[in-house]
């Protein structure tokens, strides 16, 4: 049964806890407030007991899909599983109690955590330095994007367009455009890649930076990656490397040595931080020498074995997030990279990268894979031959969800008709992946032979279809007092 | 089979042009109107937000000017011929689902006034248009 929102659980007068009567001295709101800003009524806030709200929370939170209870095979967002020691390291009341306004001195065990997670970051990209501050992939396309203009400007020059092939990650235009640039869009060629005469082509004075994605949204490596950044570097514009697939390169082979001047990495994909609503994310920058005078401040300075803050840097763009980005995080990142080591992440790399190739190599038979090559992490198949059936690559993502899998990404990259993108990571299973391949491969024969099932899905959920449509053209986001999308019986209306 | 009106002409992005008539003979400025064609709509599906250039913009060919956003994803819709914005339609804004019901007709997008005429006769026939269409079908 749907759970009803807590306002409709609410009954008036009633309390979570009665606190005892104040013993200090009081004041009216209005000796502080000016009358006019004072609400003239109470808030409308539901009124339950306290386990009536863990009740609610309890059983939401059992009605989600989440990487611990599905498999969760959302391609590009590298949904791997968040191993719990991560959760023990970062719960230590040394790193959980210590306050972001403690001076340097009383924090340096914290210090030398994030020194050594940067110098970690930098073996593994093959950068020269790395700022931990930003908080997200996309923040940390806008950190980026920042330091290629603070780059242009110190050379003297004004440089207003950014290089994205049509086979980058949705943000990455988004960040550009965001941070003031001309986006021009690079059309892939016949193999998914780059295509290096439609570089040259659209390679003017005016370009700042090309932005891609390696291994890109297709799940290919560029592999004339190396002349991408010669053609690039030699009118002096930089390569930046969205580095949310990094999960394709771990311990195998370093962006520094492709090529490439500064990227960011997702802690949250590719270094098994929680994801999403499990967040907060982080999207540290990692940037070549000539540009680390660039790079956001404070920064963590190594001065014999003790470890302060450097707030200032004349070249600087400035800090970018409070204190320095979502520590908590960091610690479990730089605790995924100790308990694995190198030889680790290779493995882990290898293993992701072998069962994204063994889904494929599944599916393909009936799923048409459009720029087939191997692939790396991740891979597209289209489902544009279901479309005789009326069936569309977003119902078979929704039935998905009856099988009990989480569906992929659907409709991206644009330049696959119907796609769906699917990423296993490394931690699945041969049963799982087989699970999963025969689910989808059970959906192609409804497709075919009860289309109305497929279309209708999900059925097995505790909300069925809903109306997306609607939902977009007329959001419904505020709960007023006095409505219900239940009925105050319990029975569901549905509209 | 999907409707692709033989009077309009069209890019290989699904954009469709129309030169309005009378405007040139009575001796103003022409304006070229745009919008999507029905295979694009058909694609594109439930259309739910539409963002038009503004009055006065200047645009190249084949640079973005709108942006239609679908419950599939967001695309950009590029214009067909340069020039200057003369007119936007409102309506899509309000009521996006105009675009599905009637692509050339209420659902139309922008009009230009264009800078360059000869852009114009390089645009697709409905022919070649179809014939697209029908490729990238298979």
């Amino acid at each position: 049964m749907a759970e009803p929102l807590i306002f409709e659980r609410s009954v008036p007068g009633r309390r979570g806890y009665l606190l005892p009567p104040s013993d200090v001295p009081g004041f009216r709101a209005d000796d502080i407030v000016p009358s006019d800003r004072l609400r003239t009524e109470p808030p409308p806030l539901p009124e339950i007991a306290e386990f009536d709200a863990i009740r609610h929370y309890t059983r939401l939170s059992q009605q989600n899909f989440s990487v611990d209870t599905h498999f969760y095979p959302l391609g590009s967002c590298t949904m791997k599983y968040n191993p719990k020691l991560n959760e023990r390291i970062a719960a230590l009341p040394g790193f959980a109690f210590l306050h972001p306004f403690q001076p340097a001195a009383q924090v340096q065990g914290m210090l030398a955590l994030l020194y050594e997670l940067e110098q970690l970051l930098c073996a593994i990209t093959g950068m020269h330095a790395f700022t931990l501050q930003p908080a997200a992939g996309a923040q940390g396309e806008l950190t980026g994007l920042k330091i290629i203009a603070a780059y242009h400007r110190r050379k003297g020059r004004r440089r207003s367009t950014i290089l994205i092939p049509d086979s980058a990650h949705g943000t990455n235009p988004a960040s550009a455009a965001l941070s003031g640039f001309q986006v021009v869009q690079l059309v892939s060629g016949r193999d998914g890649l780059i295509d290096l005469n439609e570089l040259k082509e659209k390679l003017t004075k005016d370009v700042a930076a090309l932005m891609l994605t390696n291994p890109n949204t297709l799940g290919l490596f560029e592999r004339e990656i190396k002349t991408i950044a010669a053609v690039l570097h030699e009118q002096d514009a930089l390569i930046y490397m969205d580095g949310a697939n990094m999960n394709a390169l771990l311990g195998i082979a370093r962006p520094g040595e492709m090529g490439v001047d500064l990227l960011q990495l997702n802690l949250h994909k590719t270094f098994s931080t929680p994801h999403g609503g499990g967040g907060p994310g982080a999207g540290p920058v990692g940037v070549v020498k000539r540009l680390e005078d660039f790079l956001p401040v404070p920064r963590v300075r190594k001065v014999g074995k003790r470890f302060r803050w450097e707030e200032r840097s004349r070249a600087s763009i400035g800090r970018v997030h409070g204190f320095y980005g979502n520590v908590g995080v960091l610690v479990r990142a730089y605790a995924y990279i100790r308990a694995l080591g190198r030889e680790g992440l290779m493995r882990a790399n290898q293993a992701a990268i072998i069962n994204a190739n063994y889904l494929k190599a599944k599916l393909q038979p009936i799923f048409p894979v459009p720029f087939d090559d191997h692939c790396m992490h991740e891979f597209v198949v289209t489902l544009k031959a279901l479309k005789t059936h009326g069936v569309t690559a977003g119902d078979v993502a929704k039935r998905l969800l009856d099988y009990g899998f989480y569906a992929p990404t659907v409709y991206f990259p644009l330049i696959v008709d119907e796609a769906l993108m699917i990423e296993p990571t490394e931690t699945e299973s041969k049963e799982t992946l087989d699970e999963f391949a025969d689910a989808l491969l059970a959906i192609e024969q409804e497709a075919k032979t009860k289309p109305d099932l497929v279309r209708q899905a999900p059925q097995r959920m505790i909300v069925e279809r809903l109306d997306e449509v609607k939902a977009a053209r007329e959001p419904n986001l505020r709960w007023k007092a006095g409505t219900f999308l239940f009925s105050p019986e319990g029975s569901t209306q549905r509209k | 089979m999907i409707q692709i009106p033989p009077e309009l002409v069209y890019t290989k992005s699904h954009e469709w042009a129309r030169r309005l008539p009378g405007a040139a003979q009575a001796g103003d400025a022409i304006e070229i109107m745009v919008g999507i064609t029905a295979h694009a709509q058909e694609e594109l599906r439930d259309i739910v937000f539409v963002e038009l250039p503004k009055i006065g913009r200047t645009v190249k060919q084949g640079e973005a000017a709108a942006v239609i956003e679908s419950v599939k994803a967001a695309f950009d819709i590029y214009a067909p011929v340069s020039g200057a914005i003369a007119r936007v339609n409102e309506a899509v804004v309000k009521s996006p689902q105009l675009v599905n019901q009637d692509c050339y007709g209420t659902g139309w997008l922008f009009a230009i006034t264009p800078s360059d005429p000869k852009e114009f006769s390089s645009l697709l026939s409905s022919g070649a248009y179809s014939q697209q269409v029908q490729a990238q079908a298979h």
